[in-house]
Protein backbone atom coordinates (compact mmCIF):
# COMPACT_ATOMS: atom_id res chain seq x y z
CA UNK A 1 0.00 0.00 0.00
CA UNK A 2 2.18 2.62 1.45
CA UNK A 3 -0.70 5.84 0.27
CA UNK A 4 -0.96 8.11 2.31
CA UNK A 5 -3.95 6.49 4.59
CA UNK A 6 -5.28 9.99 5.41
CA UNK A 7 -6.53 12.41 3.10
CA UNK A 8 -4.11 15.54 2.70
CA UNK A 9 -7.29 18.02 3.43
CA UNK A 10 -9.10 16.12 6.26
CA UNK A 11 -7.77 17.11 9.80
CA UNK A 12 -7.77 14.07 11.89
CA UNK A 13 -8.97 14.80 15.48
CA UNK A 14 -12.04 15.67 17.37
CA UNK A 15 -14.15 19.27 17.81
CA UNK A 16 -17.44 20.27 17.73
CA UNK A 17 -17.10 20.86 14.08
CA UNK A 18 -15.67 17.51 13.36
CA UNK A 19 -19.21 16.04 15.46
CA UNK A 20 -21.51 17.88 13.16
CA UNK A 21 -23.19 15.76 10.68
CA UNK A 22 -22.15 16.16 7.10
CA UNK A 23 -25.33 17.01 5.60
CA UNK A 24 -25.56 20.32 7.78
CA UNK A 25 -22.03 21.49 7.61
CA UNK A 26 -22.38 21.29 3.57
CA UNK A 27 -26.15 23.34 3.59
CA UNK A 28 -24.05 25.83 6.10
CA UNK A 29 -20.62 26.39 4.03
CA UNK A 30 -23.04 27.10 0.58
CA UNK A 31 -25.05 29.45 2.12
CA UNK A 32 -22.04 31.42 3.76
CA UNK A 33 -20.64 31.00 0.24
CA UNK A 34 -23.56 32.34 -1.18
CA UNK A 35 -23.95 35.40 0.75
CA UNK A 36 -20.37 36.30 0.62
CA UNK A 37 -20.96 36.18 -2.98
CA UNK A 38 -23.44 38.48 -3.29
CA UNK A 39 -22.19 40.97 -1.26
CA UNK A 40 -21.56 44.20 -2.69
CA UNK A 41 -17.77 44.72 -3.37
CA UNK A 42 -17.27 48.02 -2.00
CA UNK A 43 -18.69 47.07 1.96
CA UNK A 44 -15.00 46.55 3.23
CA UNK A 45 -16.50 46.51 6.80
CA UNK A 46 -18.69 42.65 6.01
CA UNK A 47 -15.49 41.06 4.19
CA UNK A 48 -13.99 41.81 7.65
CA UNK A 49 -16.77 40.34 9.48
CA UNK A 50 -17.06 37.17 7.18
CA UNK A 51 -13.02 36.94 8.34
CA UNK A 52 -13.52 37.53 11.53
CA UNK A 53 -16.22 34.38 11.07
CA UNK A 54 -13.75 32.16 9.54
CA UNK A 55 -11.30 32.72 12.07
CA UNK A 56 -13.88 31.76 14.98
CA UNK A 57 -14.89 28.47 13.27
CA UNK A 58 -10.92 27.54 12.16
CA UNK A 59 -10.51 28.09 16.38
CA UNK A 60 -13.43 26.08 17.14
CA UNK A 61 -12.13 23.42 15.02
CA UNK A 62 -8.70 23.78 16.09
CA UNK A 63 -7.47 23.92 12.79
CA UNK A 64 -3.69 25.53 13.21
CA UNK A 65 -3.82 28.69 10.76
CA UNK A 66 -1.01 27.53 9.17
CA UNK A 67 -2.10 24.36 7.94
CA UNK A 68 -5.09 25.75 6.53
CA UNK A 69 -2.80 28.85 4.80
CA UNK A 70 -0.74 26.43 2.90
CA UNK A 71 -3.45 24.80 1.65
CA UNK A 72 -5.35 27.78 0.49
CA UNK A 73 -2.63 28.50 -2.01
CA UNK A 74 -5.11 25.95 -3.85
CA UNK A 75 -6.01 29.72 -4.84
CA UNK A 76 -2.89 31.27 -6.50
CA UNK A 77 -3.18 31.05 -10.05
CA UNK A 78 -6.97 32.78 -9.83
CA UNK A 79 -5.67 35.29 -7.72
CA UNK A 80 -2.80 36.00 -10.23
CA UNK A 81 -5.71 36.55 -12.74
CA UNK A 82 -6.96 39.06 -10.64
CA UNK A 83 -3.33 40.95 -10.48
CA UNK A 84 -3.85 42.21 -14.46
CA UNK A 85 -6.72 43.29 -13.13
CA UNK A 86 -6.03 47.04 -12.26
CA UNK A 87 -3.47 47.50 -15.20
CA UNK A 88 -5.62 46.22 -18.01
CA UNK A 89 -8.75 48.06 -16.68
CA UNK A 90 -10.66 50.95 -18.40
CA UNK A 91 -12.21 54.15 -16.87
CA UNK A 92 -10.87 56.44 -13.68
CA UNK A 93 -7.13 55.80 -13.01
CA UNK A 94 -4.78 56.48 -10.43
CA UNK A 95 -1.32 56.77 -9.92
CA UNK A 96 0.41 54.80 -7.21
CA UNK A 97 3.94 54.20 -7.03
CA UNK A 98 4.36 55.64 -10.35
CA UNK A 99 2.03 53.10 -11.79
CA UNK A 100 -1.18 54.01 -13.54
CA UNK A 101 -3.83 51.60 -12.10
CA UNK A 102 -7.86 51.33 -13.12
CA UNK A 103 -10.16 51.86 -9.89
CA UNK A 104 -12.57 49.95 -11.50
CA UNK A 105 -9.82 47.54 -11.80
CA UNK A 106 -8.97 47.57 -8.48
CA UNK A 107 -12.02 46.91 -7.23
CA UNK A 108 -12.68 43.71 -9.66
CA UNK A 109 -9.14 42.62 -8.07
CA UNK A 110 -10.33 43.13 -4.43
CA UNK A 111 -13.86 41.20 -5.21
CA UNK A 112 -11.89 38.44 -7.43
CA UNK A 113 -9.21 38.02 -4.21
CA UNK A 114 -11.56 38.32 -1.03
CA UNK A 115 -14.41 36.53 -2.51
CA UNK A 116 -12.40 33.70 -3.49
CA UNK A 117 -9.89 33.51 0.00
CA UNK A 118 -13.16 33.33 1.58
CA UNK A 119 -14.92 30.42 -0.58
CA UNK A 120 -11.64 28.87 -0.25
CA UNK A 121 -10.91 29.02 3.58
CA UNK A 122 -14.59 27.93 3.87
CA UNK A 123 -14.20 24.55 1.82
CA UNK A 124 -10.78 23.90 3.29
CA UNK A 125 -12.57 23.94 6.80
CA UNK A 126 -15.06 21.86 5.42
CA UNK A 127 -12.75 19.35 4.30
CA UNK A 128 -10.26 19.55 7.49
CA UNK A 129 -13.47 18.61 9.64
CA UNK A 130 -15.11 16.11 7.57
CA UNK A 131 -13.61 12.97 5.68
CA UNK A 132 -14.19 12.48 2.29
CA UNK A 133 -16.92 9.73 2.48
CA UNK A 134 -18.88 11.70 5.04
CA UNK A 135 -19.05 14.39 2.77
CA UNK A 136 -20.62 12.07 0.29
CA UNK A 137 -22.95 10.70 2.79
CA UNK A 138 -23.69 14.45 3.40
CA UNK A 139 -24.70 15.22 -0.17
CA UNK A 140 -26.79 11.92 -0.34
CA UNK A 141 -28.85 12.93 2.57
CA UNK A 142 -29.65 16.68 1.33
CA UNK A 143 -30.88 15.09 -1.65
CA UNK A 144 -28.22 15.39 -4.24
CA UNK A 145 -28.85 12.81 -7.47
CA UNK A 146 -27.93 9.62 -6.40
CA UNK A 147 -26.18 9.04 -9.88
CA UNK A 148 -23.74 11.94 -8.77
CA UNK A 149 -22.63 10.28 -5.12
CA UNK A 150 -22.64 7.13 -6.65
CA UNK A 151 -20.15 7.66 -9.27
CA UNK A 152 -17.88 9.74 -6.83
CA UNK A 153 -18.48 6.92 -4.29
CA UNK A 154 -16.56 4.56 -6.79
CA UNK A 155 -13.94 7.33 -7.74
CA UNK A 156 -13.13 7.62 -3.78
CA UNK A 157 -12.95 3.60 -3.68
CA UNK A 158 -10.68 3.18 -6.58
CA UNK A 159 -8.89 6.27 -6.96
CA UNK A 160 -5.92 4.96 -4.55
CA UNK A 161 -6.09 1.60 -6.83
CA UNK A 162 -5.76 3.53 -9.75
CA UNK A 163 -3.19 5.44 -8.48
CA UNK A 164 -1.42 2.55 -6.87
CA UNK A 165 -1.61 0.56 -10.52
CA UNK A 166 -0.13 3.93 -12.56
CA UNK A 167 2.62 3.91 -9.76
CA UNK A 168 3.60 0.10 -10.30
CA UNK A 169 3.98 0.97 -13.95
CA UNK A 170 5.70 3.60 -13.66
CA UNK A 171 8.26 1.58 -11.40
CA UNK A 172 8.29 -0.91 -14.16
CA UNK A 173 8.88 1.79 -16.88
CA UNK A 174 11.88 3.39 -14.74
CA UNK A 175 13.45 -0.42 -13.76
CA UNK A 176 13.71 -1.35 -17.34
CA UNK A 177 15.95 1.99 -17.95
CA UNK A 178 12.98 4.46 -19.69
CA UNK A 179 13.89 7.82 -18.73
CA UNK A 180 12.69 10.00 -20.94
CA UNK A 181 14.03 13.61 -21.69
CA UNK A 182 12.92 14.55 -24.81
CA UNK A 183 9.23 15.33 -26.06
CA UNK A 184 9.99 12.04 -28.29
CA UNK A 185 10.31 9.60 -26.35
CA UNK A 186 7.24 10.04 -23.95
CA UNK A 187 5.60 7.31 -26.27
CA UNK A 188 6.03 4.96 -23.60
CA UNK A 189 4.55 7.07 -21.35
CA UNK A 190 1.48 7.77 -23.79
CA UNK A 191 0.88 3.86 -24.20
CA UNK A 192 1.05 2.87 -20.55
CA UNK A 193 -1.72 5.95 -19.47
CA UNK A 194 -3.63 3.78 -22.27
CA UNK A 195 -2.90 0.93 -21.00
CA UNK A 196 -4.46 2.10 -17.30
CA UNK A 197 -7.09 3.37 -19.08
CA UNK A 198 -7.71 -0.43 -20.29
CA UNK A 199 -7.01 -1.76 -16.97
CA UNK A 200 -9.52 0.25 -15.49
CA UNK A 201 -11.97 -0.28 -18.06
CA UNK A 202 -11.71 -3.72 -17.66
CA UNK A 203 -11.40 -3.72 -13.27
CA UNK A 204 -14.90 -1.67 -14.01
CA UNK A 205 -16.58 -4.90 -15.70
CA UNK A 206 -15.08 -7.40 -13.34
CA UNK A 207 -16.13 -5.33 -10.24
CA UNK A 208 -19.96 -4.97 -11.61
CA UNK A 209 -20.22 -8.62 -12.41
CA UNK A 210 -18.98 -9.11 -8.72
CA UNK A 211 -21.93 -6.72 -7.33
CA UNK A 212 -24.15 -8.74 -9.89
CA UNK A 213 -23.55 -11.43 -8.21
CA UNK A 214 -24.08 -9.84 -5.11
CA UNK A 215 -27.98 -9.70 -6.42
CA UNK A 216 -27.08 -6.28 -7.64
CA UNK A 217 -30.07 -4.52 -9.54
CA UNK A 218 -29.06 -1.54 -10.37
CA UNK A 219 -29.56 1.08 -7.22
CA UNK A 220 -27.25 0.48 -4.31
CA UNK A 221 -28.80 0.16 -0.58
CA UNK A 222 -29.39 3.67 0.82
CA UNK A 223 -26.99 4.72 3.71
CA UNK A 224 -29.50 4.41 6.91
CA UNK A 225 -29.46 6.66 9.92
CA UNK A 226 -27.25 10.24 10.03
CA UNK A 227 -30.49 12.54 10.53
CA UNK A 228 -29.42 15.60 11.92
CA UNK A 229 -31.00 16.98 15.09
CA UNK A 230 -32.09 20.53 15.16
CA UNK A 231 -29.66 21.30 17.95
CA UNK A 232 -26.82 20.26 15.39
CA UNK A 233 -28.67 22.41 11.98
CA UNK A 234 -29.48 25.06 15.19
CA UNK A 235 -25.77 25.03 15.19
CA UNK A 236 -24.06 25.09 12.08
CA UNK A 237 -26.84 27.78 11.37
CA UNK A 238 -24.87 30.32 13.04
CA UNK A 239 -22.49 30.71 10.89
CA UNK A 240 -24.99 31.76 7.38
CA UNK A 241 -27.33 33.37 9.92
CA UNK A 242 -24.10 35.67 11.63
CA UNK A 243 -22.55 36.39 7.70
CA UNK A 244 -25.92 37.15 6.83
CA UNK A 245 -26.24 39.85 9.52
CA UNK A 246 -23.24 41.14 8.73
CA UNK A 247 -23.92 41.66 5.24
CA UNK A 248 -27.14 43.18 5.71
CA UNK A 249 -25.97 45.07 8.44
CA UNK A 250 -22.97 46.44 6.34
CA UNK A 251 -25.35 47.34 2.91
CA UNK A 252 -28.06 48.66 4.83
CA UNK A 253 -25.88 51.46 7.21
CA UNK B 1 -32.42 -34.02 -0.47
CA UNK B 2 -31.53 -31.93 -3.48
CA UNK B 3 -27.72 -31.49 -4.59
CA UNK B 4 -26.42 -28.41 -3.87
CA UNK B 5 -25.27 -28.03 -7.42
CA UNK B 6 -26.16 -29.60 -10.42
CA UNK B 7 -24.97 -29.28 -14.52
CA UNK B 8 -26.28 -31.18 -17.07
CA UNK B 9 -24.35 -30.95 -20.32
CA UNK B 10 -23.50 -27.06 -19.72
CA UNK B 11 -22.52 -26.17 -22.78
CA UNK B 12 -20.90 -22.43 -23.77
CA UNK B 13 -19.30 -20.29 -26.71
CA UNK B 14 -17.96 -16.76 -26.09
CA UNK B 15 -19.72 -14.12 -28.86
CA UNK B 16 -16.08 -13.69 -30.83
CA UNK B 17 -17.24 -18.20 -32.13
CA UNK B 18 -14.34 -19.91 -29.34
CA UNK B 19 -15.67 -22.81 -27.50
CA UNK B 20 -15.05 -22.57 -23.73
CA UNK B 21 -17.41 -25.26 -22.54
CA UNK B 22 -18.51 -28.07 -24.17
CA UNK B 23 -21.16 -30.05 -22.26
CA UNK B 24 -19.99 -30.01 -18.52
CA UNK B 25 -21.83 -32.83 -16.13
CA UNK B 26 -21.03 -32.25 -12.15
CA UNK B 27 -22.96 -32.98 -9.31
CA UNK B 28 -22.59 -31.29 -5.98
CA UNK B 29 -24.17 -32.70 -2.93
CA UNK B 30 -24.95 -30.78 -0.09
CA UNK B 31 -22.28 -29.87 1.83
CA UNK B 32 -19.71 -31.05 -0.32
CA UNK B 33 -16.06 -29.56 -0.63
CA UNK B 34 -15.13 -30.34 -3.78
CA UNK B 35 -11.83 -28.46 -5.48
CA UNK B 36 -12.10 -27.57 -9.21
CA UNK B 37 -8.95 -27.75 -10.92
CA UNK B 38 -7.97 -27.27 -14.34
CA UNK B 39 -4.99 -25.58 -16.61
CA UNK B 40 -5.19 -21.67 -17.74
CA UNK B 41 -7.61 -21.34 -20.21
CA UNK B 42 -9.76 -24.64 -19.14
CA UNK B 43 -12.98 -22.65 -18.75
CA UNK B 44 -13.18 -22.82 -14.99
CA UNK B 45 -13.89 -18.80 -14.81
CA UNK B 46 -16.64 -19.73 -17.35
CA UNK B 47 -17.84 -22.19 -15.68
CA UNK B 48 -18.03 -20.24 -12.79
CA UNK B 49 -20.11 -17.66 -13.94
CA UNK B 50 -22.71 -20.00 -15.04
CA UNK B 51 -23.44 -21.04 -11.46
CA UNK B 52 -25.33 -17.68 -10.93
CA UNK B 53 -26.61 -17.23 -14.23
CA UNK B 54 -24.16 -14.29 -15.22
CA UNK B 55 -23.71 -16.41 -18.67
CA UNK B 56 -25.91 -18.55 -19.97
CA UNK B 57 -27.27 -19.15 -23.68
CA UNK B 58 -25.47 -22.11 -24.27
CA UNK B 59 -26.88 -25.48 -24.11
CA UNK B 60 -27.83 -27.50 -21.04
CA UNK B 61 -28.95 -26.99 -17.71
CA UNK B 62 -27.58 -25.36 -13.98
CA UNK B 63 -29.40 -26.39 -10.96
CA UNK B 64 -28.87 -24.73 -7.54
CA UNK B 65 -30.36 -26.59 -4.51
CA UNK B 66 -33.26 -27.76 -7.10
CA UNK B 67 -33.83 -24.62 -9.06
CA UNK B 68 -33.34 -23.96 -12.50
CA UNK B 69 -31.23 -21.11 -13.25
CA UNK B 70 -33.54 -19.27 -15.76
CA UNK B 71 -31.84 -15.82 -16.80
CA UNK B 72 -35.41 -14.82 -18.02
CA UNK B 73 -36.92 -14.58 -14.44
CA UNK B 74 -35.39 -12.34 -12.57
CA UNK B 75 -36.90 -13.27 -9.92
CA UNK B 76 -35.53 -16.56 -9.50
CA UNK B 77 -32.04 -15.10 -10.49
CA UNK B 78 -32.16 -13.17 -7.33
CA UNK B 79 -32.72 -16.41 -5.33
CA UNK B 80 -29.86 -18.44 -6.98
CA UNK B 81 -27.41 -15.08 -6.40
CA UNK B 82 -28.10 -15.77 -2.88
CA UNK B 83 -27.91 -19.21 -2.90
CA UNK B 84 -24.15 -19.03 -4.33
CA UNK B 85 -21.92 -16.79 -3.33
CA UNK B 86 -18.99 -16.19 -5.54
CA UNK B 87 -15.71 -14.90 -4.16
CA UNK B 88 -13.66 -13.46 -6.98
CA UNK B 89 -10.33 -13.24 -7.40
CA UNK B 90 -8.94 -10.22 -6.74
CA UNK B 91 -10.89 -8.67 -3.64
CA UNK B 92 -10.40 -5.06 -5.07
CA UNK B 93 -13.33 -6.29 -7.74
CA UNK B 94 -15.50 -7.19 -4.99
CA UNK B 95 -14.97 -4.96 -2.22
CA UNK B 96 -16.31 -1.26 -3.98
CA UNK B 97 -17.86 -0.13 -0.99
CA UNK B 98 -15.79 2.89 1.28
CA UNK B 99 -15.90 0.57 4.44
CA UNK B 100 -15.58 -2.77 5.43
CA UNK B 101 -19.31 -3.10 7.22
CA UNK B 102 -21.39 -1.53 3.92
CA UNK B 103 -19.51 -3.61 2.17
CA UNK B 104 -20.63 -6.55 3.63
CA UNK B 105 -24.30 -5.20 4.37
CA UNK B 106 -24.86 -4.61 0.01
CA UNK B 107 -25.54 -8.45 -0.65
CA UNK B 108 -28.27 -8.49 2.00
CA UNK B 109 -29.58 -4.89 1.50
CA UNK B 110 -30.33 -5.86 -2.03
CA UNK B 111 -32.09 -9.03 -0.87
CA UNK B 112 -34.21 -6.48 1.19
CA UNK B 113 -33.29 -6.60 4.42
CA UNK B 114 -32.85 -3.63 6.47
CA UNK B 115 -32.12 -2.21 9.95
CA UNK B 116 -31.06 -4.76 13.29
CA UNK B 117 -31.49 -7.75 10.64
CA UNK B 118 -29.18 -6.76 8.37
CA UNK B 119 -26.73 -5.18 10.72
CA UNK B 120 -26.52 -8.94 12.67
CA UNK B 121 -26.05 -10.32 9.09
CA UNK B 122 -22.62 -7.82 8.63
CA UNK B 123 -21.45 -9.18 12.44
CA UNK B 124 -22.47 -12.54 12.09
CA UNK B 125 -20.29 -12.88 8.62
CA UNK B 126 -17.78 -10.53 9.77
CA UNK B 127 -17.30 -12.71 13.18
CA UNK B 128 -17.05 -15.72 10.86
CA UNK B 129 -13.72 -14.39 9.17
CA UNK B 130 -12.68 -12.85 12.40
CA UNK B 131 -12.82 -9.58 10.84
CA UNK B 132 -15.34 -7.92 13.46
CA UNK B 133 -12.71 -5.17 14.46
CA UNK B 134 -12.40 -4.10 10.84
CA UNK B 135 -15.77 -2.59 10.09
CA UNK B 136 -14.83 0.99 9.77
CA UNK B 137 -11.93 0.54 8.06
CA UNK B 138 -11.49 1.39 4.43
CA UNK B 139 -10.90 -1.73 2.57
CA UNK B 140 -7.61 -0.31 0.79
CA UNK B 141 -5.94 -0.29 4.21
CA UNK B 142 -6.01 -3.73 4.84
CA UNK B 143 -3.56 -6.26 3.67
CA UNK B 144 -4.51 -8.97 0.83
CA UNK B 145 -5.40 -11.46 3.23
CA UNK B 146 -7.39 -9.68 5.35
CA UNK B 147 -9.02 -8.31 2.37
CA UNK B 148 -10.00 -11.69 0.76
CA UNK B 149 -11.53 -12.72 4.39
CA UNK B 150 -13.69 -9.61 4.09
CA UNK B 151 -14.56 -10.87 0.50
CA UNK B 152 -15.56 -14.19 1.67
CA UNK B 153 -17.75 -12.37 4.95
CA UNK B 154 -19.30 -9.96 1.90
CA UNK B 155 -21.01 -13.21 0.19
CA UNK B 156 -21.16 -14.99 3.74
CA UNK B 157 -23.87 -11.99 4.60
CA UNK B 158 -26.34 -13.74 1.95
CA UNK B 159 -26.36 -17.13 3.75
CA UNK B 160 -25.62 -18.59 0.61
CA UNK B 161 -26.10 -22.30 0.20
CA UNK B 162 -22.53 -22.94 -1.85
CA UNK B 163 -19.43 -20.79 -1.32
CA UNK B 164 -17.86 -20.68 -4.90
CA UNK B 165 -14.52 -19.23 -4.75
CA UNK B 166 -11.79 -18.58 -7.32
CA UNK B 167 -8.35 -18.84 -6.71
CA UNK B 168 -8.54 -18.55 -2.97
CA UNK B 169 -4.84 -18.74 -2.41
CA UNK B 170 -3.20 -16.79 -5.10
CA UNK B 171 -1.25 -13.99 -3.56
CA UNK B 172 -1.80 -14.89 -0.22
CA UNK B 173 1.50 -15.36 2.08
CA UNK B 174 1.96 -18.77 4.30
CA UNK B 175 0.40 -17.90 7.49
CA UNK B 176 -2.80 -15.89 5.57
CA UNK B 177 -3.31 -19.05 3.18
CA UNK B 178 -3.38 -21.25 6.77
CA UNK B 179 -5.78 -18.82 8.70
CA UNK B 180 -8.11 -18.60 5.31
CA UNK B 181 -8.41 -22.92 5.40
CA UNK B 182 -9.04 -22.81 9.15
CA UNK B 183 -12.17 -20.04 8.32
CA UNK B 184 -13.39 -22.13 4.92
CA UNK B 185 -13.17 -25.37 6.81
CA UNK B 186 -15.46 -24.18 9.78
CA UNK B 187 -18.05 -22.82 7.71
CA UNK B 188 -21.38 -24.78 7.44
CA UNK B 189 -21.72 -24.39 3.58
CA UNK B 190 -20.81 -26.75 0.49
CA UNK B 191 -18.12 -25.33 -0.85
CA UNK B 192 -16.25 -25.06 -4.79
CA UNK B 193 -13.27 -24.01 -5.23
CA UNK B 194 -11.35 -23.27 -8.06
CA UNK B 195 -8.05 -23.57 -7.66
CA UNK B 196 -3.94 -24.01 -9.52
CA UNK B 197 -2.87 -25.04 -5.45
CA UNK B 198 -2.69 -27.94 -5.49
CA UNK B 199 -1.89 -29.00 -1.76
CA UNK B 200 -4.77 -26.75 -0.73
CA UNK B 201 -7.27 -28.48 -2.76
CA UNK B 202 -6.20 -31.65 -0.67
CA UNK B 203 -5.99 -30.03 2.57
CA UNK B 204 -9.34 -28.36 1.94
CA UNK B 205 -11.54 -30.45 -0.10
CA UNK B 206 -11.95 -34.11 0.50
CA UNK B 207 -13.14 -34.54 -4.01
CA UNK B 208 -11.45 -33.07 -6.67
CA UNK B 209 -12.46 -32.41 -10.38
CA UNK B 210 -10.81 -31.65 -13.11
CA UNK B 211 -11.76 -29.12 -16.18
CA UNK B 212 -9.46 -29.08 -19.31
CA UNK B 213 -10.63 -28.15 -22.43
CA UNK B 214 -14.31 -27.31 -21.68
CA UNK B 215 -15.23 -30.90 -20.02
CA UNK B 216 -14.75 -32.23 -17.06
CA UNK B 217 -11.89 -34.77 -17.15
CA UNK B 218 -11.49 -36.81 -13.66
CA UNK B 219 -13.63 -37.02 -10.97
CA UNK B 220 -12.59 -38.65 -7.60
CA UNK B 221 -11.06 -38.40 -4.24
CA UNK B 222 -8.54 -35.76 -4.03
CA UNK B 223 -5.69 -38.10 -3.08
CA UNK B 224 -6.76 -40.19 -6.05
CA UNK B 225 -6.45 -37.78 -8.19
CA UNK B 226 -3.33 -36.01 -7.38
CA UNK B 227 -1.89 -39.19 -7.07
CA UNK B 228 -2.16 -40.33 -10.88
CA UNK B 229 1.09 -38.26 -12.01
CA UNK B 230 -0.03 -39.48 -15.89
CA UNK B 231 -3.59 -37.98 -15.12
CA UNK B 232 -1.98 -34.53 -13.96
CA UNK B 233 0.98 -34.19 -16.71
CA UNK B 234 -2.02 -35.21 -19.33
CA UNK B 235 -3.70 -31.58 -18.23
CA UNK B 236 -0.99 -29.55 -17.54
CA UNK B 237 -1.22 -29.82 -13.93
CA UNK B 238 1.72 -29.89 -11.50
CA UNK B 239 2.41 -30.75 -7.93
CA UNK B 240 4.87 -28.51 -6.55
CA UNK B 241 8.48 -29.60 -6.53
CA UNK B 242 9.16 -32.08 -3.35
CA UNK B 243 5.14 -32.60 -2.39
CA UNK B 244 4.38 -35.95 -1.86
CA UNK B 245 0.22 -35.70 -1.84
CA UNK B 246 0.32 -39.74 0.12
CA UNK B 247 2.68 -38.33 2.35
CA UNK B 248 0.56 -35.32 2.84
CA UNK B 249 -2.40 -36.96 3.05
CA UNK B 250 -0.95 -38.97 6.04
CA UNK B 251 0.28 -36.47 7.95
CA UNK B 252 -3.34 -34.71 7.47
CA UNK B 253 -5.08 -37.64 8.48
CA UNK B 254 -7.36 -38.29 5.21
Amino acid sequence: MGAGHAHPLHLDHDSLVHRLPPQVKIAAVLLYTIIVVVTPRDEFLAFAGYALLIVVVTAIARVPAGWLAKRATIELPFVLLAVALPFAGHGERVTWLGMSLSVDGLYGAWNIFAKGTLGVLASLLLAATTTARDLLLGLDRLRCPRVFTQIATFMLRYMDILAEDARRMRVARLSRGYDPRFLWQVKAFAVSVGALFLRAFERGERVYLAMLSRGYTGRLPAAEGGGATTAQWATSAALPIAAACIGVAAVLR
Amino acid sequence: MNPSLDLRGVHYDYPDGSTALRGVDLTVAAGERVALLGPNGAGKTTLVLHLNGILHGGAGQVTVGGLDVDPADRARLMEIRRRVGIVFQDPDDQLFMPTVAEDVAFGPANLGLRGDELAQRVDEALAAVKMSEFRGQTPHHLSFGQRRRVAVATVLAMRPEILVLDEPSSNLDPASRRELSEILRTLPVTLLMVTHDLPYALELCPRAVILDAGRIVADGATIDVLADEDLLRGHRLELPYGFDPRLAATQLGI
